[in-house]
């Protein structure tokens, strides 16, 4: 496990500088004066002007991976990848710039390094799917930064819901979707089982992040394929830090982690399964 | 704003509710700023029972209108894990430590109450009380007769403060608050959440793994600040008056009911320096009523 960077105390305003609809998706970048420098993996808590006040909902804080994070003149640069399926995400993708977005953050363990995750590790594959793909997106530029020889496949359900792939830059990305309208139609995990046959798969690092259906696929291939995988999971989660112990994911061996502290990255053989009963709630 | 429950003398009137804060946690992702700016004149601590539990399954959370409804399950090390792990951590923090202990029999809760109220770095022990008694089957702190029976089996085991936290789920908080007092209890602190239940729209089945849980936030403030007006005219005790707290206004209310001191719950989840905010907030409402004071 990587270490995790130690968040400022407390929740802190951010300035919105961009914001940019992308494949039915949005991204949001703002930038966090405060903050130090995020890992890859790592999730922030957001909320913004006018949370639990009109209406009521959204009430508690949204958490989302960070997808890149630049430093920049006057503080670092934090981009979000957010797809607006309920009240908070709503207002989220819906900042302009300028407006404050509020953030707790970093939180959370990172990603390894693929030799923490995988001393054999020759290479690594990153596997996201949808709005899931944020986290890999940063994981893939360290990779890239360090020379790690990295294959990354990515898939979406269909047009509407294929954002965000201009955060891999110029990278080679393997693509699926449901729908055919990009690369293989089918699974993102059917690219997976191509490039894990064989006896490459011991020396492969699996990086994933998407919905649980697709992690929990990851999950029991890579399993079967004898391959080290983590998988950056999601629960419902009120606080990110610990304080309300809602995000209870099951571990394998019995008891429950807080995916908050211990996670929200985590080695596919510590838990039972991916389906996180309440991940999704809007 | 130094105010006192009972032996126990704290800087200001701004404490955590009772599982909305994990200082443990909390200072592995945030480092060692949290003891420089610690946001709690005491820190309550999560509940912790005789044996280790694991917790209900998830679903744990459901955000409501203004609010939320967890089921937790009091997941805790236990007694042991507790006294042998988290009390020397908790030991470190810059405050007080109020240790709230929770069982289903007065020998148990008697055993708690020993253990750790013998060990010098606990200030102060919180009963929750919103739990059956096996033996009755009745939950203790819905019964006048068993809260009285249960504080006083417990007095005797202890100099430091006992603080009853009342549950709201009771027609009249008034008598269960008279039968702490007159057990021996050195203050009563409520509300803690209003059983509460979510169904999953696409099931039309419950959505919270145990099925129902308990709603905080903003939502229940009112009901909170009620129940604390009708305590307060029951007993003379010192009152932890919480529920919603989110501002200082908010605590104001509270004191204005007859709030000794007021803890923050779910606002902490938005913000671990909300219990910062508030107490800041508190003490700019309140001076111009301390400078009348002076004159």
């Amino acid at each position: 496990m990587s270490d995790r960077v130690q968040a400022p105390l407390g929740a802190r305003d951010c300035e919105v500088t961009d914001r940019r609809a992308t494949g039915g998706y949005v991204i949001v970048s703002a930038l966090d004066a405060e903050g130090p420098d995020p890992k890859p993996g790592q999730f922030y808590m957001l909320s913004a002007d006018g949370w639990g006040t009109h209406g009521g909902r959204p009430f508690l804080p949204r958490a989302f991976s960070v997808a890149d994070a630049e430093r920049a003149d006057r503080g670092v640069r934090l981009d979000f990848l957010i797809d607006a399926v309920g009240p908070g995400t709503s207002v989220l993708a819906g900042l302009e710039r300028g407006a404050r977005l509020r953030v707790t953050g970093p939180l959370g363990v990172p990603f390894s390094p693929p030799r923490e995750l995988n001393p054999d590790a020759a290479g690594a594959i990153l596997v996201g799917g949808g709005v899931g793909i944020a986290p890999l997106a940063m994981l893939r530029r360290e990779l890239a930064r360090r020379a790690f020889p990295t294959r990354t496949l990515l898939g979406f359900r269909d047009r509407e819901h294929s954002g965000g792939l201009e955060l891999f830059r110029c990278q080679e990305v393997g693509l699926a979707s449901e729908d055919g309208h990009a690369g293989h139609q089918g699974y993102v995990t059917d690219l997976l089982a191509v490039a894990l046959k064989g006896p490459d798969a011991h020396t492969a690092a699996v990086y994933a992040c998407g919905p649980p259906g697709m992690l929990e696929a990851v999950r029991a291939l890579c399993a079967e394929r004898g391959a080290p995988v983590e998988l950056a999971l999601e629960t419902p989660m009120a606080c990110g830090y610990g304080a309300c112990f809602g995000c209870a994911v099951p571990l394998a061996d019995g008891g429950y982690m807080r995916l908050c502290v211990e996670g929200p990255v985590v080695r596919g053989d510590r838990i039972a399964t991916a389906i996180v009963e309440g991940a999704g709630h809007r | 704003m130094s105010v006192r429950i009972g032996s126990l003398e704290l800087e200001h009137p701004v404490l955590n509710g009772s599982g909305t804060f994990d200082a443990i946690a909390a200072r592995q992702v945030f480092g060692d700023a949290l003891l420089e700016r610690f946001p709690f004149a005491a820190f309550v601590s999560k509940t912790i029972t005789l044996e280790p539990r694991a917790g209900n399954p998830p679903p744990r959370l459901w955000e409501t209108p203004s609010g939320m409804i967890n089921s937790i399950g009091l997941p805790n090390k236990g007694l042991e894990g507790f006294l042998a792990h988290d009390l020397p951590q908790l030991a470190e923090l810059p405050v007080p430590l109020i240790v709230s202990v929770m069982a289903t029999s007065r020998d148990d809760f008697a055993r708690l109450v020993g253990a750790v109220s013998e060990r010098e770095e606990v200030a102060a022990l919180e009963l929750n009380v919103s739990c059956p008694n096996v033996k009755s089957g009745l939950i203790v702190g819905a019964e006048p007769a068993e809260t009285r029976a249960l504080c006083e089996a417990l007095r005797p085991l202890t100099d430091k403060p006992l603080i009853v936290k009342l549950t709201p789920n009771v027609a009249d908080p008034a008598p269960v608050a008279r039968a702490a007092e007159e057990g021996g209890a050195d203050a009563v602190s409520l509300i803690n959440t209003l059983r509460a239940t979510a169904l999953d729209p696409r099931t039309g089945e419950p959505w919270l793994g145990a099925g129902s849980g308990g709603l905080s936030g903003a939502a229940v403030k009112p009901v909170a600040l009620d129940q604390v007006r009708r305590v307060r005219a029951a007993v003379s005790l010192p009152i932890i008056g919480m529920g919603g707290i989110e501002s200082g206004a908010d605590a104001l209310d509270f004191l204005r009911c007859g709030a000794t001191a007021v803890a923050v719950g779910t606002a902490n989840f938005r913000d671990p320096l909300a219990g910062e905010r508030v107490r800041a907030e508190l003490e700019a409402l309140s001076e111009p009523a301390r400078s009348l004071d002076l004159k």
